[in-house]
């Protein structure tokens, strides 16, 4: 249970930090290492450079502004939690980081680390595709923003390429009058969710529905929209037929096999119950 | 039975690279060469001869090997001692006074009976004084208090005891407080 060999770089800059990737097939980025070095303690991951991301200076800032939270790659998931500005502005953040593993973990795991790790039953993923975020990813051609939608591809792959770093993930700000709501289920509180939901309703003025954003993890090989469930919702008011409409209408996307966890047939169960749940949540919050 | 040799490719390109790290553990700055790949509980076990920093599990599941790092509890089998490089480590070696007088936390966790074997007691003590040295309000519902130690197995005494410890431990913790405050 020890790390296999590796050389280790500390760049003080991005551009060496793009450098030391490119430059060494193998090489990977090393943040919070709350999900790296575990899979490098069990020789599942064996990288031939560890690009440590920590001494460059500027990555573990939080901002807010033109309605969009930007993290730092190294922001720590605790930091981000207790920022009392960023729960002013979107609370839900602060309510499914409680369901990222514990205290300890998000001491040292970094947001941006957990994005890219992309496990397929990941909170804050489903968070970022719920929200329609994004990433910004640097490499040696230059920056570019990668949207939630294309950034998560299977487990813990991302479209993020081998010598690009993600120095930034985008969380927009909810509008004002939106209801945002999550809950998972997990056999451990702290584990990763076996069936997870979040909601995001707007309504009109007479009560209705104008939008409805799903979005799911653990019930696939990636987080993902649910996106016949939000149109089953979308003008209804949202009683039990329509809710009912929109648990159907979910059905197809729960494709995760039988696992040690959890029968798909079980998934499906739980995600149904959890999508009625979480979208009556999220529909009470809504203004 | 004839049993071929693994082939197994050696990703790294030198040997075993080290580095020197500097690190402040305890108050104290120590600096050692150690292998890169070297875990911060290997450090401080191995290098610095802290054995009270237990090693569990070597993947983040179990806690023992909690540490404070920088003033905040974290996983010291999952930080390299490189990331250490320059950053502040509180093992359970700080906690007793030089005449052996016990921390509010070890106290309380000895007055509740909170420990049988004792192997998980160093990453639940540092767990638990990083709660309590933190800002804000601590939940000290039974339920608060079992979701501050959910990262921190122990399969002895059920908790029960660990989590009357750790209320205990906030009261010693408030009185403390109290009186430095009167006095």
């Amino acid at each position: 249970m020890k790390p296999p060999l590796f050389d280790y770089a500390s760049p003080e800059t991005i551009a060496d930090a793009v450098s030391a990737l490119s430059s060494n097939p193998g090489a990977m980025v090393l943040a919070g290492g709350q999900s790296l070095v575990p899979a490098m303690n069990f020789r599942l991951a064996s990288p031939s450079v560890l690009v440590d991301l920590q001494r460059i200076p500027g990555l573990d800032t939080i901002s807010i502004d033109d309605g969009v939270i930007r993290v730092g790659a190294m922001v720590r998931h605790r930091d981000l939690e207790l920022d009392d500005a960023v729960n002013a502005v979107h609370p839900l953040i602060r309510e499914v980081m409680a369901h990222v593993a514990h205290v300890p973990i998000r001491n040292r795991g970094t947001v941006v680390g957990s994005l890219c790790h992309a496990d397929a039953a990941a909170e804050m993923p489903l968070l970022l595709v719920l929200t329609d975020g994004a990433v910004k990813a640097v490499g040696p051609k230059g920056e570019r923003i990668i949207a939630a939608r294309d950034l998560f591809q299977f487990h813990m792959t991302t479209t993020r390429d081998a010598d690009e770093i993600v120095t930034e993930a985008h969380f927009p700000v909810p509008g004002t009058g939106a209801g945002l709501a999550f809950d998972e289920f997990a056999r451990r509180h702290g584990d990763y969710a076996i069936a997870a939901i979040g909601a995001l309703i707007e309504k009109n003025g007479d009560g209705t529905v104008s939008r409805a954003a799903l979005a799911a993890c653990g019930i696939g090989d990636r987080p993902t929209r649910l996106a016949a469930s939000e149109a089953a919702l979308t003008g209804t008011r949202l009683d039990d037929a329509d809710l009912e409409a929109a648990v159907r209408a979910a059905r197809d996307e729960i494709t995760a096999p039988d696992d040690m966890h959890a029968t798909n047939a079980y998934r499906k169960h739980l995600t149904g119950a959890l999508i009625k749940r979480v979208v009556a949540a999220a529909a009470a919050r809504a203004k | 039975m004839t049993q071929r040799v693994a082939n197994v490719p050696v990703n790294a390109v030198s040997p075993d690279p080290t580095a020197t790290v500097r690190l402040h553990v305890n108050g104290e700055e120590v600096e050692r060469t150690v292998s890169v790949r070297m875990l911060l509980s290997d450090f401080l076990r191995h290098e610095l001869g802290l054995t009270g920093t237990h090693v569990g599990c070597e993947h983040g599941v179990c806690g023992a090997c909690t540490v404070m790092i920088d003033g905040r509890a974290g996983r010291s089998c999952l930080t390299l001692a490189v990331q250490a490089n320059g950053h502040e480590i509180r093992t359970v070696e700080s906690l007793a006074g030089p005449e052996g007088d016990l921390h509010p936390v070890q106290e309380a966790f000895k007055d509740c009976h909170a420990l049988q074997c004792g192997y998980c007691t160093p990453g639940m003590i540092m767990n638990v004084v990083s709660h309590l040295e933190a800002d804000g309000d601590l939940d000290l519902t039974d339920e608060g208090i079992r979701d501050m130690l959910s990262g921190n197995l122990c399969r002895c005494t059920g908790y029960l005891n660990i989590v009357s410890a750790v209320r205990r431990a906030a009261e010693l913790t408030e009185q403390s407080h109290t009186e430095q405050a009167g006095g």
